[in-house]
């Protein structure tokens, strides 16, 4: 099916923080429109490999084709323009401290797309709209509360027309009753068709979303497969004991 | 008339002729200092390792030389090698020079400051290097460097009075010619120090307003 290529295919990658391998030949591939969701104990790998997806974090070895073109790290350029495609959410935001919540969304439109500075404006307000903080563009970040940083940092990532989005833990670092509002950002992006990787530990959330869950330990690929095999049939041990923790901890799923 | 001595016209026209070439030597010392501390603070930073060598080795000499030294060889050193700088050319090198590399540690620290998850999102964003830095961490570093920088700008203001060691007579050197010429050293010195309180009360207070003026929520650390 022409529709199954896949949309980004990663292979072998591993990375080392001194004589510690914190990813081990991690291959993972993903067709455009699904979404897989990383699982795995703090400490795992789980941030690394998403950094290391879009070079945030140089891998010591690993090969990787975003629509079947191989992105070679040492083109500079290219990389720039990788990275443009490949939205990021990160667990805490990371927006902009001196840009209001519009200016955050559309600087990147300007400086790196080279969009005229009204028509960035004009997306910018549209993509906070499709999150629901149009009337709070003109705040800046120490303003927002942490679900509506987190939803702004996703209007950010939109606003460049990613192919594929990267999300590391998006609700992590928020007070449980803000958790459901950025969710259901996601859910709606989600359901546009967005490709995406996400780490989290919103298990019931996930499994509902999911194509594929990633058990990510030690740095390894433990094992990957639909939610409730993972959850309730997985294979190795140490996958049932990290799923039966975790449904425990953040709720039912199915 | 002895207490009406510094009403005199040409001891006021001096005064006010030696002002001038101070705020002509000040101004742009202060413009380019800024300029190279951030260039250099920036390589510092980011930049590879031979531009960190560079800046390094930049700031180390001419932290390290003490300015009437710098300035003696930008004046009577240079002609060595047959480079002839004018008196207020020279001053104005040395300075700018000598404020920058004092100036580049200050908008070091400010960049260090600048938290990790800024350029991490800057980078994801597609991002260059130098973009980043231009439209991402140096507006959130020029807010940190401002007390420090403008702290250099005040010393600035007083060191400039070296300039007269190399005979551009500023306002140091027509005090000096001032006091010589009538034996009123201590008046003399006394109202050439009021005139440089003066000139760093306004900076201080210009530069007070410019951190206000560029007050952001969650950048309240001043006020
Ligand atoms: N910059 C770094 N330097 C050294 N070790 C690191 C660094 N970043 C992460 N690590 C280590 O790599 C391992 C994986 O971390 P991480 O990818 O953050 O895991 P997760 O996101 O699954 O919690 C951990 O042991 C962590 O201590
Ligand atoms: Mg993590």
């Amino acid at each position: 099916m022409a529709d199954k290529i896949p949309i980004l295919r990663i292979e072998n990658m591993t990375k080392w923080y001194g004589d510690k391998e914190v990813l081990k030949d991690a291959s993972l591939s993903i067709n455009k429109g699904e979404l897989k969701v990383l699982i795995g104990p703090s400490g795992g790998g789980k941030s690394t490999f998403l950094q290391c997806i879009n070079f945030l974090v140089k891998p010591d070895r690993g090969r990787l084709w975003l629509d079947g073109r191989e992105i070679v790290r040492a083109r500079k350029k290219e990389i720039y323009e990788y990275r443009q495609k490949v939205g990021m959410i990160f667990q805490d935001f990371n927006l902009f401290d001196h840009l209001t919540a519009l200016h955050n969304v559309r600087i990147a439109l300007v400086r790196v797309k080279g969009m005229s500075k009204g028509e960035a404006r004009d997306r910018a307000i549209l993509e906070l709209d499709r999150v629901g903080l149009k009337s709070y563009m003109h705040q800046y970040p120490a303003e927002l509360s942490g679900g509506q940083k987190q939803r702004v940092s996703i209007a950010r990532a939109l606003a460049m027309d990613p192919e594929i989005m990267l999300l590391d833990e998006p609700t992590s670092a928020l007070d449980p009753e803000l958790i459901s509002e950025v969710l259901d950002v996601i859910r709606d992006v989600r359901s546009d068709g967005m490709t995406m990787i996400m780490s989290t530990h919103q298990i019931g959330f996930a499994s509902e979303m999911a194509d594929e869950f990633v058990f990510l330990e030690n740095g390894s690929i433990v094992e990957t497969g639909p939610p409730e095999k993972i959850l309730y049939k997985a294979q190795y041990a140490r996958t049932r004991e990290f799923c039966s923790k975790i449904t425990e901890l953040y709720g039912n799923s199915f | 008339m002895e207490e009406f001595f510094f009403l005199q016209p040409e001891v006021v026209s001096a005064l006010v002729k030696g002002f001038y070439v101070s705020v002509k030597l000040i101004v742009p010392s202060a413009i380019f200092g800024f300029i190279i501390g951030v260039v250099v603070g920036a390589l510092m930073v980011y930049g590879n390792a031979f531009a960190m060598a560079i800046a390094s080795g930049y700031v180390l000499i001419f932290r390290g030389f003490p300015l009437v030294v710098q300035l003696f060889i930008w004046y009577f050193g240079l002609p060595y090698i047959g480079i002839y700088l004018s008196p207020f050319v020279a001053a104005v090198l040395g300075f700018s020079l000598c404020s920058g590399a004092y100036q580049s540690e200050y908008v070091r620290g400010a960049f260090l400051s600048v938290k990790t998850g800024q350029t991490m999102a800057a980078q994801a964003l597609g991002f260059s290097k130098i973009k980043m830095v231009l439209f991402i961490t140096l507006p959130q570093a020029f807010r940190r460097a401002l007390p420090g920088c403008g702290n250099e700008i005040i010393y600035l203001i007083k060191y400039s009075s070296l300039a007269y060691m190399i005979t551009c007579i500023e306002l140091t050197g027509e005090g000096k010619i001032i006091a010589s010429d009538s034996f009123r050293y201590t008046e003399t010195f006394m109202v050439i120090g009021a005139i440089y309180l003066l000139m760093t009360s306004v900076a201080a207070w210009l530069l007070h307003r410019l951190e206000y003026r560029l007050q952001l929520p969650g950048f309240e650390q001043y006020s």
